[in-house]
This record gives structure tokens, C-alpha cells and sequence, in this order.
């Protein structure tokens, strides 16, 4: 009953709500707000990556006509971070620095000359410490300490056991084990980071629009170390140009900006340039991971064990949260009978990493699908079939506690193998070309939030009015994935009202419910439910103003083209705007709230960290690429993808599409040509966009992108998430392509010309030395 | 956030189809100038200089990067922003295609990634895929992969054939 007969607004390809600002120059991001009257806001910066501040001399710069405030560690004894229990970092830096280009002080002036001329007046004295930019070094026994809570550098330890692994391994017929090494990678999102804080001191009250993925996080995090409560801080967050996880943390930026702007008692605009947001990036972290796995002949997984070490950098972070994620997501997408992990995210003197797109998942994904690869080939299946012996039966419980309600691999699996040609290809391609194969899967939201409070997990308010439109207000931060675009369509479905009558109102913490942000791909889960809650208040409410006028039980009327009629009846019916008329008497304008709460029995496992990993629905991808290789320069061109994504449903298709093609295609950055260096001293060596290689659209390959829907239970209208998971499969399948077209199995990343040419010309001298071997033992023999 | 240290001259230039004459710095980047003298904040800045294509306009219809083009580079000649595009209150072809076909996701490479299509349009008015992508190698994309950025590129110039 009351079912929609078709769906006209879900499940259509749909152009973003708000595409047509972004296409016409009109969207107005965080830098685009610069009132005359506001002061220029630059930061002082650490030019050393260990030491100790012995002094800092603010006088000079002080002094400087023009300049009107200046703030330092001083300001602010307290500690931020996103993990309630790990807040070990200062907006500015207090007694010690520990990584270079870490914030010390900040100045606002009247323009950014003078701000620049006073940055260069303040004097630092520091005796310099010890820094390590590696694991090795940041592990060694004389290493000394970047936090003195932290012995041996170990910024956190993880170890769980699922299964009996040791019985596992015995019971396998091929064990095999191999370390990769994978490059830390930064989100590079287009645009830098900006915010303006306003300080209005005659209400002691600050407004701050920021370029934020969670404003509510900034919205705490400001209130704790500005010591205001809560109501003192209105956080608005325009046109965001991507955040890809680095902008989901509360950035030092903000902080500082609001500090700033109540020291100079107005407004400070604060636009970080490119070195500084690579600076400021909570990046992917550079990890090493040894991945063992064990299993039959006939490819049936019999247990695996990973180990990996994350060079977490100088702060916690969301340390904790990463490193668990690079095991807990080893569950859920093969039937393994036994799990072994052990995690390590060490302290070094790099700027912090943090969550980026398949948060801590991408890299053991990696090592394992690689690993896979490997032992099906050793054991001659094909590596396909091998996945399709080790599927899931869903419904099904993870031993990690994580429940299973739908499960599209399979489907994504025979996708990808008729599309792409597979069984002609692999292997058969010739030298110098290659085919690969890779699967992967990632969370439809993490289920318990960082913050628990007890509230639901996503809050959406409609207001419908005389006019016969719907406002929507959403907390949920749209950063060009389309999530608002999400809410004005399950809005229009449900209510059955044309999307261009849906208004969107998002992200000001004055007027929006507070949402807990675009992490995780949790908003198409969390927000979509609230927003479908929600809509179905709605609803009830004009079904029923409509039964008194059609003389019919509100269960018996259908809306149809935004027609109120009687199901099954002849009649015309009511328009909308008509139902909502009656539906005001008396009452005036209608406001209704939906919300969303993952049930307890989805938010993970008792063990220890069990909340990371938990999830109301996996989303899986397989993913095949065909790539050819130059043996004499080691350059790799990706000539096609074929890639699967079962995302439960499509609710915006066009989204969908966009999402997984930027992911894949995010992974090939990764897998080619990304990857943050240091200099000796610790600075960065690839701070633009020209040293940091993301890939150009010359180089980009053509994706062939196929939607599968295995309709989710838990999912709004079945869908599950679609922007984070195929980025993991494309780097394997990649890599797996690689030895396809050249018979090297390649365990480092990103996989450079200069690192593959040399790796291509050892295997040459080995496979030369092999062979003058063998010919010699036969010349022997005879 | 620019300031200038040399005395301001005339800057006089044809802007998005109006003649405009500001009292400009040389040293000033046309980028700043568009966003700061002219309020035309469409224009993005993504980089340090020349790096990812976000700030390209169009000058004598040519596409220029503005984030390393002096303001002063510009006298007497025509200088074209996203601004200008719409015309009678509808979106360009471009401007449609990227919307409809998805080549804009977060937004920010958008206005820099559709002048640069503009230029490519104007020379040719129906590129192949390549054609395509050569003329837009010096805009980077951080979300779309791409794959509708050109299918958006190929819509327009149907469109418009």
C-alpha cells in the first residue's frame, strides 16, 4: 500500500542539484567569502621537523604597522584530534615541534604583504632533536621519544585472532607469504584550504565558514580549545572542492583562523596555499605490510595473516581508527575460516596521516588480492575462479561480527570477465601487454561514531509551506559526491513531488540538524534513511489531508505526477498544491524530522576496536585492467578498465558512475605515480602539482563502469555505498596486469618508470643467469 | 589577497564583453585582479603557479593560465571568464554538457576545465577524444577520473554542430 507505482525521481540518472552553480562560476567556496573589512591571516611554520622552542620572539613582527594580531602555542593549552581519547596535537605548536611546516604562531594584518613581511620578523630559537622520517628509523632502539606516552615510538598496537590460524596454514597445501611496500599518498583535492572566521566581539560570537567534510567535528573542536560553549560558534560550510578524507579531521587551520580572528577582534580570511595544504593533508600513510595466505589445491582459503606497519607520523590523529581498519576489513568479502592480525602505526616526524579514500583498507587489499594472484597461478587456476570458491553466502556473520545482508561480488566477478574478455586475454596478450584481475570491498558507513552521545546517526528536517514546496535541511556535507542530490530525489520518491519543487538547505549549524559528516560513506546509508524517515512523516501527513477531500482511507490514495488519487480509481484526483492546502488548516506550516539508528546488532564486534569495521552493508567491486608495458623505459599506459560495483542500488546512477570512475581512477594515481618523499630535514620534497604526479587526463585510460544492484536490506531503497571501494581493486588488478606483460611481480608502490625499468632489467640478468645455468647443467649431463 | 608596492596605472580591457578601466598594479596577476578588483570570483586558484589549470581564462580567446598572467599583459585586449558564458539567463552548451553529463563533481577544476573546452571549440569545432584530451592535459581533475569530462566536451560540440 501507499508504494510509489514507479520510481520517477530514484533510480534515474539525475545532474547534481547543485551543478548548475559549479558550471556557471556562481558556487562560492570557502576563499570566495573575503569581506572588505577582513584581515589577511598567515602562519608561522616549524623550518625544522624535531626540536625543542627555546624561544619565540614575537616582538618585531608585533610592531609592524598594519599588524593586529598575533597568536602562538600560548594562546592555547589545549589539545585537538578527532578521537576523543587521542587528542595529543596543539592548534600551534607548545615547547616542541616534531614535524616541519607544523604551525607555531599565526599573524592577522590589514593585506597579505604585511602579514608575509611580519612572518619574516619572528625569531625562533630551538635546539634541534633527533628525527625520523621512517619506520626503521622512528623504531630503533636509540631512538628518542616523539611523545613520552608513547614507549619505543609505537604510536599504537593492534593484534587480533579470528579462527584457529595456525591449524588453518597446516590444513593448506600451498602457504605463501610476501611483503609490499606502499607510498604515502595525499588526497590532493583541488581546492586549497581556506576558511574566514568572524569574531563578533560585542556578542562574543564566531561564525566560521570553512572547507570542512564533518563541520560539526569543527564545531566541537572549536569550542574545546577556544574555551567557548558550543552556542558562541556557528559553523557554515560552502561549495567544498573535494576532501577525498583529509578535510574529515578538524584541520590546525580552522582552529588557528578562529583564534586569530577573537585576538584581532574581526574578521580573518585564511587561504593556505599549495605547499601549506600538502602540509595539511591527513594523508594515506606510508605502510609496509606482510601478507601471508594459506590454501587448498582446489583454491579454497584456508587462513591468512597480515602484519602492518604504518608510518602514522608525528600526532595521533585518527590513528587508531587506520590502523584497524588495515585488518578488519581482511573479513567480510572471502570465506576465510581463520584471521590473524597484528597492526603497528608508529610516531615519526611527518605530518600526521589520516584517513584517505578506503581508509587503512587500501593497502592490505593490496598486498592480498596481489598474494592471490600469485598462489592461483602457482597452483594453475584461474585467478577468477579462484574468488568465485571463496564467495560468501549471505545472510552471514563475519567473525569480527560484522553481519552480511547482501552480497553482489559473484555478479561482479562474471561482469567483469565477460566485459573485459578475460578468458581471451589473460595470458595471451603478448609480451609487453597484460591483463588483470582484482576484488574489493568497503563500508556503507562506519556504525558507531567517533563521539557517541546517544543520538541517532543521522537527524533530516522537511518544511513544507503554503507554497507547495519541501525544504530539506541536512547537516550532511555535500563535497561533490552528490549526497545533497540524494535527499532532494528520496524526497520528491517519496513524497511524490517533482525534484525542481525540492530545496536543499545544508551545513549551517544555525539552521541544519547536526549531522556527523561524509566519512566513512555513510551518507547515502544514514542520511538517506533519515531523509526517507522523514519524507514518510510527510507523506502520512497529506495522505491524510487528502483522504477528508477524496473521501478515502489515507492507505487507498496514491500519488502519481504529483496527483492525489484514489488507487485503482477513475477519477483525476488532487493536485499537490491543493492536498497541501488542506493539509495546512489549522496547523500552518509543517515541519517534520526523520532520523536513522544503526541497530546494535550492526555496530561490530565485542572484541577489542570491534566498532571499526562495522557497517550496515559491504559494497563489493572486481575490477579487470589491461595495461602495456615499454620494457626499455618501464612506463605503464592503462589502455582499458572494466570495472563492477555492486552499490546495492543506484539511487542516482549518473553519481554512481561518477564515483566509482573517480575512485578507479584514484587508484591508478596511486599505482603509478604518487608518492610523498622527505628530504634529509625533513621537508616534503613533492609539495606541488607538478612533483606530486596525479594522473593528467592524457594519461587517464577509458573506464568502463557496470552497476550491480543486490538490493541491501538496511539500505535506503537497497542502496549501499559506491565511492570509496573500487578505488582498492583498481591497484592490484593493476599490478596483477603488470606481471600479465612482463612476468615481474612487483611489490612496491607506486610503480614508476625508474622503479620498474630497473626491476625489469635484475629479472632480465636473473632470468640470463638462470638460463646459462640450466645450459650448462644440460651441456654437463651430455 | 594581493597588495601592490608600485603605483597603480590605467588598466584598460574588454571584460566578459564590457570595457572596463581599473587602476592596476603591474605586478598584479590577472587572477587576482578578476577576483579581487572585479568581484568574478569563478575563476579558481588551485595552485602555486601553473600547476593545475583551475585558473584559466580565456584572453583574445586563447586560453591562458591567470595565475601566471600579469593583469597589466591584458591592456587592450579581450579577456573572457566563466561569467561570461551564460547567455540570456542559459547555460553554454559547455556549461550544459558538464552539468548534465556529470564533468563537474566537487566544482572546483569546473570553471578552468570549461574555459579551456571553450578555447578547444572555438579552434575546432569538432576534436576527436584526443583532440580532446590534449587540449585539456593542463587541467587537473581530482574527482571525475575524466571519463565524463570529455563524454561532457563531446555532448557540447554535438550540440552545437
Amino acid at each position: 500500500m501507499n508504494k510509489p507505482i514507479d520510481r520517477t525521481a530514484i533510480g534515474v540518472p539525475t545532474p547534481l542539484v547543485d551543478g548548475v552553480e559549479k558550471v556557471t562560476g556562481q558556487a562560492q567556496f570557502s576563499a570566495d567569502f573575503y569581506p572588505n573589512d577582513a584581515l589577511c591571516g598567515v602562519i608561522f611554520r616549524s623550518p625544522y621537523a624535531h626540536a625543542e622552542i627555546l624561544e619565540l620572539d614575537l616582538t618585531a613582527a608585533r610592531a609592524l604597522d598594519g599588524v593586529v594580531a598575533i597568536v602562538s602555542g600560548d594562546d592555547c593549552p589545549h589539545t585537538y584530534g578527532i578521537i576523543p581519547i587521542a587528542r595529543n596535537e596543539y592548534p600551534m605548536a607548545r615547547d616542541r615541534v616534531r614535524y616541519y611546516g607544523e604551525p607555531v604562531a599565526a599573524i592577522a594584518a590589514i593585506d597579505e604583504k604585511t602579514a608575509r613581511k611580519a612572518l619574516s620578523l619572528i625569531k625562533m630559537k630551538v635546539k634541534e632533536l633527533p628525527a625520523y622520517f621512517t619506520i626503521k628509523d622512528a623504531l630503533a632502539d636509540d631512538a628518542i621519544l616523539l611523545h613520552d606516552d608513547k614507549p619505543g615510538n609505537i604510536e599504537r598496537d593492534v593484534h587480533n585472532e579470528f579462527g584457529d590460524v595456525e591449524e588453518g596454514f597446516e590444513k593448506a597445501d600451498l602457504v605463501r607469504e610476501q611483503t609490499f611496500k606502499c607510498a604515502e599518498i595525499c588526497q590532493t583535492h583541488m581546492e586549497p584550504h581556506a576558511s574566514l572566521a568572524e569574531w563578533d566581539d560585542e556578542r562574543a560570537q564566531l561564525t566560521i565558514r570553512t572547507c570542512s567534510q564533518v563541520p560539526y567535528y569543527v564545531h566541537l573542536m572549536l569550542a574545546h580549545t577556544m574555551e567557548l560553549e558550543r552556542n558562541q560558534i556557528r559553523v557554515i560550510k560552502p561549495f567544498v572542492g573535494g576532501g577525498f578524507g583529509t578535510r574529515t579531521e578538524t584541520l590546525n587551520f580552522e582552529l588557528i583562523a578562529g583564534i586569530l580572528a577573537r585576538a584581532a577582534k574581526g574578521k580573518v580570511a585564511m587561504h593556505l596555499n599549495r605547499e601549506e595544504t600538502f602540509l595539511t593533508s591527513r594523508t594515506r600513510p606510508y605502510t609496509e605490510i606482510t601478507m601471508k595466505i594459506g590454501m587448498t589445491k582446489d583454491g579454497h582459503l584456508t587462513a591468512t595473516y597480515c602484519n602492518a606497519v604504518q608510518l602514522g607520523g608525528a600526532y595521533a590523529g585518527y590513528g587508531i581508527v587506520t590502523i584497524l581498519y588495515a585488518g578488519a576489513l581482511l573479513q567480510g568479502i572471502y570465506d576465510i575460516p581463520a584471521v590473524k592480525y597484528d597492526g603497528i602505526r608508529v610516531n615519526a616526524n611527518v605530518p600526521p596521516s589520516g584517513a584517505m579514500r578506503g581508509h587503512g583498507t587500501v593497502d592490505s587489499r593490496h598486498a592480498f588480492e596481489c598474494l592471490l594472484d600469485e598462489m592461483a597461478e602457482e597452483l594453475g587456476l584461474d585467478p577468477l575462479e579462484v574468488r568465485r570458491r571463496n564467495m560468501l553466502t549471505v545472510p552471514t556473520d563475519t567473525m569480527n561480527g560484522i553481519k552480511i545482508m547482501s552480497y553482489g561480488l559473484d555478479e561482479c566477478v562474471d561482469k567483469v570477465e565477460l566485459e573485459s574478455g578475460w578468458k581471451d586475454k589473460v595470458g595471451q596478450l603478448g609480451p609487453g601487454r597484460g591483463i588483470g584481475f582484482a576484488c574489493s570491498q568497503y563500508i556503507s558507513g562506519a556504525a558507531k561514531p567517533v563521539n557517541w552521545t546517544g543520538e541517532p546517526h543521522a537527524v533530516v528536517n522537511l518544511k513544507l509551506d503554503f507554497d507547495g514546496s519541501i525544504t530539506a535541511l541536512t547537516g550532511a556535507a555535500d563535497i561533490g559526491q552528490g549526497s545533497s542530490t540524494i535527499v532532494a530525489q528520496t524526497v520528491a520518491e517519496v513524497c511524490g513531488l517533482d525534484i525542481r519543487k525540492v530545496r536543499i538547505i545544508a551545513n549551517d549549524s544555525a539552521i541544519t540538524p547536526k549531522d556527523n559528516g561524509s566519512y566513512s560513506s555513510r551518507v547515502t546509508m544514514m542520511v538517506g534513511n533519515a531523509t526517507i524517515d522523514a519524507a514518510n512523516h510527510l507523506r502520512d501527513i497529506l495522505l491524510v489531508a487528502a483522504s477528508a477531500k477524496l473521501d478515502a482511507r489515507p492507505q487507498d490514495i496514491e500519488i502519481v505526477n504529483e496527483m492525489f488519487r484514489v488507487s485503482g480509481g477513475q477519477d483525476e484526483g488532487l493536485p499537490f498544491q491543493e492536498v497541501v492546502e488542506a493539509a495546512l488548516v489549522d496547523t500552518g506550516t509543517i515541519t517534520v524530522k526523520g532520523t536513522f539508528t544503526c541497530p546494535p546488532e550492526f555496530q561490530g564486534g565485542k572484541h577489542r576496536g570491534g566498532a571499526v569495521g562495522s557497517t550496515m552493508g559491504f559494497s563489493y567491486s572486481a575490477q579487470a585492467v589491461e595495461v602495456s608495458v615499454d620494457p626499455d623505459t618501464g612506463q605503464v599506459r592503462v589502455e582499458n578498465v572494466w570495472v563492477a560495483h555492486d552499490c546495492g542500488y543506484a539511487i542516482n546512477p549518473l553519481a554512481v558512475e561518477g564515483q566509482i570512475q573517480g575512485s578507479v581512477w584514484m587508484g591508478m594515481g596511486q599505482a603509478l605515480s604518487e608518492e610523498t618523499r622527505y628530504h634529509k630535514n625533513g621537508m616534503p620534497m613533492f609539495t606541488n602539482m607538478l612533483d606530486y604526479r596525479v594522473p593528467s587526463i592524457v594519461e587517464s585510460p577509458p573506464i568502463h563502469t557496470y552497476i550491480v544492484e543486490s538490493i541491501d536490506p538496511n539500505g535506503p531503497f537497497g542502496a549501499k555505498e559506491a565511492g570509496e571501494c573500487s578505488l582498492s581493486s583498481f591497484i592490484p588488478a593493476l599490478v596483477n596486469a603488470i606481471y600479465d606483460a612482463t612476468g615481474l611481480r612487483y611489490t612496491e608502490l607506486p610503480v614508476t618508470p625508474d622503479r620498474l625499468v630497473e626491476a625489469i632489467s635484475k629479472k632480465q640478468h636473473r632470468d640470463r643467469v638462470a638460463a646459462a645455468r640450466a645450459a650448462e647443467a644440460t651441456g654437463a649431463a651430455e | 589577497m594581493s597588495s601592490s608596492e608600485q603605483a597603480p596605472r590605467l588598466l584598460s580591457m574588454t571584460l566578459n564583453g564590457r570595457v572596463r578601466h581599473d587602476a592596476v598594479g603591474d605586478n598584479i596577476l590577472l587572477l587576482d585582479y578578476l577576483r579581487e578588483t572585479c568581484d568574478l570570483i569563478g575563476t579558481k586558484q588551485g595552485c602555486d603557479g601553473g600547476e593545475c589549470g583551475a585558473c584559466t581564462v580565456l584572453v583574445d580567446g586563447k586560453s591562458r593560465l591567470s595565475c601566471i598572467t600579469l593583469a597589466a599583459e591584458c591592456e587592450g585586449k579581450s579577456v573572457e571568464t566563466i561569467e561570461a558564458l551564460a547567455t540570456n539567463g542559459k547555460m553554454s552548451a559547455l556549461q550544459r554538457g558538464f552539468h548534465e553529463k556529470l564533468g563537474s563533481q566537487c566544482g572546483y577544476c569546473t570553471p578552468g576545465m570549461i574555459m579551456a573546452s571553450e578555447a578547444l571549440l572555438r579552434r575546432n569545432s569538432s576534436p576527436s577524444e584526443d583532440e580532446i584530451r590534449d587540449a585539456l592535459g593542463g587541467n587537473i581533475c581530482r574527482c571525475t577520473g575524466y571519463v565524463k569530462i570529455i563524454e561532457a566536451v563531446q555532448a557540447a560540440a554535438e550540440e552545437l554542430s
